[in-house]
């Protein structure tokens, strides 16, 4: 008779990429006009998906879903939605 | 060493008492008949200060099953019971519990199922539950239910699957039959306390049970439907050291009576089970040699002990208290053909339908019914 298998119990623990490389559901890329950026982190603040660097506001696109919440947010206009390949 | 203490109780304090004994940390709670006489002995015992537990009053029985979830899946050694419909509505968090490998223990209190209403036993309840993924023992005495809730736990956090305890509604939940009740200290021996290598836990934050694609699910389902049958030895093993420190036997997966020569066989699981010894006895005095085969487990169904326990060229008369609805005849009927073909073929099976909404199943109606199968084709 077979004995209990070990990894049976369906958990997960928080780590990066848990969910899979989200970045491949995007059809509309958030770029980033850093003359216009003032670094006030709002697009930081509101960013669901915890993509947008706090420091330099760049963006991790293997992650990001394009739902254009920053470019909205953004006081300056700094973020604009464009349509990917 | 203390000695044990003989009372007379009901099924249902047998359970309650089980429980206690178990040092249960949590309790969910609705009231269902003929259950509710559980849950209103253990609410007393958690109000007086007699169990050191969380009685959860809910305001149904899926949410009784859900705080159970829950409850298990932060480490608690989880009871709670039910009846019936009670148990119908819980179906859809009964598979999270085996699913998320929770080890719930849970009573139910056999009752027919509407429409129409009855109060009454028949097994259509816990059997109509099969595929939910549970362990499921069916109990014929007062004595048993209180020893299987204790094996049940110790089965139940082995393997991480919740077990389900049956006994009929009032046959065996209402009426007062001797109990002993063993020491403390042997109960303690037996049955340590509940110490799961995983627990939700805010220090240490995971998930449980997130979404998975198909390659991640599928693992899940199939070492569940593994797992299940590796209860099986499990079982036995927790019957046989039961029966080294208190000296009590119910019976593994399997109990019989007279069967070593007998050329029919009764089979049935919970009080008619009981009554059925008597039956036999009467069958004996005619000259028929009849024997019992009861299957206290009916899940994981005990395949190769009932293949190697049934005498050579055996009639089985399958006495079913539930309906295999599209089927003639009963449940219990069915999961036999399924085990004996191809590996007994000289085993003959017949089967009734009896004691529905609890009809009374008296040993000369039993005997009578078995005698009737005999001549049948």
């Amino acid at each position: 008779m077979k004995s209990v298998t070990k990894a049976y119990r369906p958990i997960s623990w928080p780590m990066k990429g848990a969910g899979g490389d989200t970045g491949s559901w995007r059809t509309h890329r958030p770029v980033v006009d850093i003359q216009k950026c003032t670094k006030c982190q709002i697009c930081w603040v509101y960013c669901p998906e915890a993509v947008i660097n706090r420091e330099e506001s760049t963006i991790d696109y293997r992650y990001c879903k394009g739902c254009g919440v920053c470019a909205v947010e953004c006081p300056t206009g700094a973020i604009s939605m464009e349509k990917e390949a | 060493m203390k000695a044990a203490q003989v009372i007379m109780d009901t099924g249902a304090h047998a359970a309650a008492l089980a429980v206690k004994s178990a040092r249960v940390d949590v309790v969910p709670g609705y009231p269902i008949t003929p259950q509710t006489s559980i849950m209103e002995a253990l609410a007393a015992m958690v109000e007086n200060g007699e169990l050191h537990a969380r009685f959860i009053p809910v305001e149904g029985e899926h949410s009784s099953m859900a705080a159970a979830v829950a409850a298990s899946a932060a480490g608690a050694r989880v009871f709670t019971a039910t009846s019936a419909n009670g148990l119908l509505y819980m179906h859809d968090v009964l598979h999270m519990a085996s699913g998320g490998r929770l080890p719930v223990v849970m009573c139910n209190v056999n009752r027919g199922i509407f429409a129409p209403w009855t109060l009454w036993a028949d097994h259509q309840d816990s059997m109509s539950q099969r595929d939910t993924g549970w362990i499921q023992y069916h109990c014929s005495s007062n004595q048993e239910v209180f020893n299987t809730i204790l094996q049940a736990f110790r089965v139940a956090e082995q393997i991480n699957i919740p077990v389900m305890v049956n006994f009929d509604g009032f046959a065996i939940s209402h009426c007062l039959m001797p109990l002993t009740l063993p020491p403390q200290e042997d109960i303690d021996r037996f049955l340590p306390l509940h110490e799961p290598e995983w627990r939700l836990d805010p220090a240490h934050p995971s998930s449980f049970s997130n979404v998975t694609n198909a390659s991640e699910y599928a693992p899940f389902r199939q070492m569940l439907s593994e797992d299940i049958m590796a209860a099986i030895p499990l079982v036995k093993q927790a019957a046989q050291e039961y029966k080294d420190i208190t000296g009590m036997w119910d019976g593994d997966t399997i109990d019989t009576y007279r069967l070593e020569d007998a050329e029919v066989v009764a089979l049935a699981v919970n009080s008619m089970a009981a009554e059925l010894r008597l039956s036999i006895d009467i069958l004996r005095e005619q000259g028929i040699k009849a024997g019992l085969l009861r299957p206290r487990l009916y899940l994981p169904f005990p395949a190769e002990d009932i293949i190697s326990v049934l005498p050579k060229n055996a009639q089985v008369m399958v006495l079913d208290r539930n309906y295999n609805f599209g089927h003639p005849g009963g449940i219990l009927a069915a999961e036999l053909k399924s085990v004996l073909f191809g590996r007994r073929n000289d085993i003959t099976v017949k089967n009734r339908v009896m004691g529905i909404g609890g009809i009374d199943l008296t040993r000369r109606f039993m005997a009578a019914e078995i005698r009737a199968m005999m001549d049948e084709k």
